[in-house]
């Protein structure tokens, strides 16, 4: 055990490691969502204004999914549903040490999906997109707990578990704010400049793609956090 | 903290930036004024307008037009988008807007006493007051006989009242009191709006003091000139100067000695910023001050404009320049 005499050391030795690991998965997922919505409500503000002037930035900005060309499917919201379902699947499913590098290639189809012809919905999705990373981590993180007997609660190894898990947390959870703020704020600006001159779109959306790499260091290194998170055997 | 603004300013403000960022792009181009340029009569004006966001403003006019019609039109079109703001806005930023409407009331108020010391028909004046200028008791401003029963009857329930206290006294009013009358309650009002600035803080602050200060400038500039030769002693003058702007302090004192444009102009040449007005001019030329003024005024709310910003009175300026320039 923890051999200091301080007694802030000894107080927070003696917080159950599950305690730790909840308040890591809820700031996973709340303060993603915070940065998420924040980012988002900073773009739609910008974009319905703009939008006065400029109606063909907003079929394209709130739906996302443009069809490619050739058809004429009207775009709908199902398909972004769908987007969601594989991503559960694969964090409940696939194994821990992948996930890094699964959640990698979602992020690429994403990108690629939506970028077959540049538009605006972009910035509101890259803002989406940081919230789906909490929820992902979160899902991750909750696989992790695991039920220790009360002898080994307190043993080194609980305790380092359940450090991992609340770091994993607030990693994801701030990256993700600060991802979110960011890509909230540029989408602004690519909304309203876009209303006045569509070449602009793809340039700024540059600055957004960058933005929104954040977010993903903080996923990868949150995933990387998890993976230390091993309870002691029974 | 500046910089940092961009994440709440969006509450209030996302809309209505985004809206008058939208305006730009119904402002008249060179390509318009051109077209404007090469129009022969008024119903082409008309015509052309049209096309523009002007458009449905001058539909419905019956054929006989007159060229005050068309600037009232578009003044209108003016006036409906200003409305429009003034009612989405939140505090601050509905009294920034606010402000912006009491140079024109001020200068309505004057424009209707002084019609009325010329035996001017008040309803004749009441249409050519400037309508982002209008309140309630304007028609009653031709009863009143001298400064105090003005104030009393009048203008104490209005939001210029407080800009009253300078000048208030019993003398009756004639076409010189009239003058200095207007020209107190602009220093008082761009003094009040300087402060309300400032109180805000960040690039509003920074970028509207630059513009009120120009502002101060130019009529400090305008007043000089205008009161060479006149029985305006230098006192005077030197009470009807805002308290601040680049010439002050010391400018002032120079403007308030000076008894011809050409002192006036060895006084201004000493200010890099209106150097380059002043050397436009040939010797003993004051028309043409006031229309490089104004393209000087012009030009800094254009760059304000740009600058990534936030409590956009300029468009709005912007757009009543444009309709400024239209033809005759």
């Amino acid at each position: 055990m923890v051999a200091s005499s301080s007694s802030w050391s000894q107080a927070l030795v003696q917080i159950s490691p599950y305690t730790f690991s909840a308040i890591g998965i809820a700031i996973s997922i709340g303060v993603s969502v915070l940065g998420a919505a924040w980012g988002i409500y900073i773009t739609g503000s910008s974009l319905i204004g703009a939008a006065i002037k400029a109606p063909r930035i907003t079929s394209k900005n709130l739906i996302s999914g443009k069809p490619l060309h050739g058809t004429n499917i009207d775009v709908d919201l199902c398909r972004e549903n769908h987007l969601h379902a594989p991503v559960i699947c694969i964090s409940n499913v696939v194994e821990v040490e992948r996930h890094w590098f699964l959640l990698f290639l979602l992020n690429l189809w994403y990108y690629c999906y939506n970028s077959c012809e540049p538009h605006p919905s972009l910035s509101v999705i890259f803002c989406e997109a940081v919230a789906i990373y909490g929820v992902i981590v979160a899902i991750i993180l909750q696989t992790k707990l695991e039920s220790v007997p009360s002898s080994k609660m307190y043993d080194p190894e609980s305790l380092r578990a359940g450090y991992a898990i609340f770091a994993s947390g607030v990693i994801v959870g701030f990256a993700n704010l600060v991802c979110g703020l960011c890509v909230g704020i540029i989408g602004s600006s690519c909304a309203l400049s876009d209303a006045q001159n569509s070449s602009l779109f793809v340039k700024i959306l540059v600055i957004e793609i960058f933005g929104s790499a954040l977010g993903l260091f903080g996923v990868i290194v949150g995933i990387i956090m998890s993976a230390q998170a091993t309870w002691p055997n029974n | 903290m500046y910089g940092f603004e961009a994440m709440t300013f969006n509450i209030h403000g996302g809309y209505l930036e985004a809206v008058v960022r939208g305006h730009r792009s119904g402002l008249l181009t060179a390509a318009d004024y051109n077209n404007l340029c090469q129009c022969e009569t008024l119903d082409d004006i008309k015509m052309h307008l049209s096309a523009t966001e002007y458009g449905p403003y001058l539909q419905n006019e019956p054929s006989p037009l007159y060229t005050t019609t068309i600037v009232e039109k578009c003044t209108l079109k003016l006036v409906d988008e200003y409305k429009h703001m003034l009612t989405q806005a939140t505090e601050p930023l509905s009294t920034f807007l606010e402000y912006i409407r009491y140079g024109h009331m001020i200068d309505n108020v004057v424009l209707i006493v002084t019609g009325t010391l010329h035996e001017r028909d008040v309803q004749e004046l009441l249409e050519k007051c400037h309508p982002l200028g209008m309140f309630d008791s304007i028609a009653s401003l031709a009863v009143a006989q001298n400064m105090r029963e003005l104030y009393r009857l009048v203008l104490v329930d209005t939001p210029l009242a407080p800009y009253f206290s300078e000048c208030i006294s019993s003398e009756d009013l004639d076409d010189m009191n009239i003058e200095i009358m207007r020209n107190t309650l602009y220093k008082a009002y761009l003094e009040d709006f300087y402060r309300f600035c400032q109180k805000l803080g960040g690039a509003t602050a920074e970028i509207m003091s630059d513009l009120l200060a120009f502002e101060a400038d130019r009529r400090a500039v305008n007043i000089t000139i205008n009161s060479i030769g006149t029985e305006l002693t230098r006192d005077d003058r030197r009470k009807l100067y805002s308290n601040f702007g680049l010439l002050y302090p010391y400018g002032q004192e120079e403007l308030a000695v000076c008894e011809d444009i050409d002192q006036v102009r060895g006084a201004m040449e000493k200010y890099p910023p209106y150097q380059s007005i002043f050397s436009k001019l040939t010797y003993g030329e004051s028309q043409i001050l006031d229309k490089a003024f104004y393209e000087e005024e012009v030009k800094r709310l254009c760059l304000a404009f740009e600058q990534q910003v936030r409590f956009q009175e300029l468009p709005i300026q912007i757009d009543s320049c444009a309709m400024r320039n239209l033809p005759d």
